[in-house]
């Protein structure tokens, strides 16, 4: 409990700081968060391009996809916020600020994400829920007083798949020092998962489900709101894979923490 | 002076051979996006013959072609243009006797051969083992789809010269360098073709440079161009490479008044 309340004091701390750095380029900040959005941006362009040809993907119709989209944007704002881990390797392991972090009483892992914290990746949440609440409306789907709360449990339950998985592979790099090339790897691996899974073959559907869970960033989780796309089960998993994932992302970070030798430099 | 930028792409060349370990990984990269866009088409096309007027035969060597041609053109000739402008470096290549955009273009060209040949060609073999993509019979197709290849590497150069040179004007770029990327995904035809757009924004698109990157050269590879309208194809990349030079001979001459190093 301690130990949480130091974490929360140091988050102020650096997000004080962070605002402090950010407003010398003011411009900047939005041209980050246009620039994130324009991402999203292409894909709802090509689900709605896509969409004039043809009435439905499967057994989904245009409106279910770009809602499942709307709630894929929510946990990967979150995580991209907290978790922003793209330049770990070559800033803490090539460059040796890893031995700075060490050296701090506070655990390396959340000194490492706070450092990095980018909070104009939530506004990519934000654009998440206002495009879940249009299509929403335009499914007609009923609302129920405990959908927000849902929401939250499935949303904190995908981020953590996120943070987990990314966690893990940014400890890679105290295993081996040069670039694997597997972060990219699973970057694009993962954009299978904003898209329904019952599209893909059975070997992907087996990956996206049970090795790189990224389908409970997407599409399972978001079932539970649809009416007909079944599987609640599937759904109410989202927050136990979530954990599990996490549990080993941090069990390799831990490993590999001692396994860190400096850069020797 | 012609063998001073020969040497340049020969450097660039033997550079990226020695890491030439991160393109393996590459070319899995660009198998895993094709395979999204394959199994995504595919669901499109459910059990209709032809959409948009491709069969799903020819959509999906649109998609492949399309990603491989961008394992050739693709450079981060704009990244390396604005460090060089930032971090004050690009003064010192200004006062050599050669000029710094060609050596720039050089250096990119040496990349795509690298790219070609250690990228893109194993790539087109392990994508033609994994999904059913038809190769044209004709060789007349294959030398005018390499002569439409090197113009789309010319026009994305440019506009990546261009998006670099923007360095010398504003302090920060890098917002800029993104939305170039996903603009060239998105306008070029990567992600989608231009003929599934709706009609009044294929007419906007008909008039920029993008389509000349991706979709004409890939819209000759799978034969949905024939005829004289091949050659209107490579004539509209020949137009575009000659109107991107304007607009980037104007901006080293104004860029030169300002050179402006942050922290230097």
């Amino acid at each position: 409990m301690r130990r949480m309340a130091q974490s929360m004091s140091l988050f102020r701390e650096y997000i004080g700081n962070y605002i402090k750095t950010k407003l010398t380029y003011r411009a900047d900040f939005w041209v980050e968060v246009i620039s994130d959005l324009m991402f999203s941006a292409m894909n709802l362009i090509f689900i709605f391009v896509v969409f004039r040809q043809t009435p439905a993907l499967g057994d989904w119709s245009e409106a279910e996809v770009v809602f499942v989209y709307g709630y894929f944007m929510i946990p990967y704002g979150i995580f991209s916020t907290f978790s922003n881990l793209w330049n770990f390797s070559d800033r803490y392991i090539t460059k040796g600020e890893m031995d700075r972090i060490l050296t701090r009483p506070a655990g390396s892992l959340t000194q490492v994400m706070l450092e990095n914290v980018d909070p104009p990746s939530l506004i990519g949440s934000l654009v998440g829920i206002g495009i879940m609440i249009a299509a929403w409306l335009r499914l007609d789907l009923p609302f129920h007083w405990y959908d927000p709360l849902v929401l939250i449990v499935m949303a904190l339950g995908s981020t953590l798949v996120y943070v987990g998985l990314y966690t893990a592979l940014a400890a890679i790099s105290f295993f081996s020092d040069a670039p694997t090339g597997i972060v990219p790897l699973i970057y694009n691996i993962q954009n299978y998962g904003r898209y329904p899974i019952q599209i893909y073959n059975r070997t992907i559907r087996f990956l996206l489900t049970w090795l790189l869970p990224f389908a409970f960033v997407g599409v399972y989780p978001a079932s539970f709101f649809l009416v007909g796309h079944g599987g609640r089960a599937m759904a109410w998993l989202t927050p136990v894979v979530g954990a599990i994932v996490l549990a080993l992302g941090l069990w390799v970070w831990r490993s590999g923490v001692k396994r860190y030798r400096g850069a020797g430099s | 002076m012609l063998s001073a930028y020969l040497d340049f792409v020969r450097i660039r060349f033997l550079m990226m051979l020695a890491y030439r370990v991160n393109y393996y990984s590459g070319i899995i990269i660009y198998a895993i996006n094709i395979g999204a866009y394959y199994f995504m088409w595919k669901a499109i096309f459910g059990d209709a013959e032809t959409l948009g007027g491709f069969t799903v035969m020819q959509m999906t060597t649109y998609i492949a072609v399309s990603w491989m041609a961008r394992a050739f053109y693709f450079n981060n000739l704009d990244r390396e243009i604005s460090n060089e402008i930032r971090d004050g470096s690009v003064a010192v290549q200004m006062t050599r006797p050669i000029s710094y955009l060609m050596v720039k273009l050089m250096q990119g060209f040496g990349e795509g051969v690298f790219r070609l040949l250690l990228f893109m060609v194993p790539g087109m073999i392990i994508v033609k083992l994994i999904f059913p993509i038809e190769l044209p019979a004709d060789p007349m197709r294959w030398i005018v789809f390499f002569v439409m290849l090197w113009f789309s590497f010319l026009i994305n150069t440019q506009l990546n010269i261009m998006t670099g040179l923007f360095a010398f004007f504003v302090e920060n770029n890098q917002g800029l360098m993104n939305m170039k990327r996903i603009a060239i995904d998105l306008l070029s035809g990567v992600i989608l073709p231009m003929s599934f757009f709706p009609g009044w924004a294929r007419a906007v698109l008909s008039w920029l440079p993008f389509q000349a990157i991706t979709y004409l050269p890939s819209s000759v590879f799978t034969g949905r161009l024939n005829g004289s309208d091949v050659w209107n194809a490579v004539l509209v990349q020949a137009i575009w490479f000659a109107v991107l030079t304007v607009p980037i001979a104007w901006m080293w001459r104004a860029a030169r008044t300002r050179l402006f190093v942050q922290g230097g």
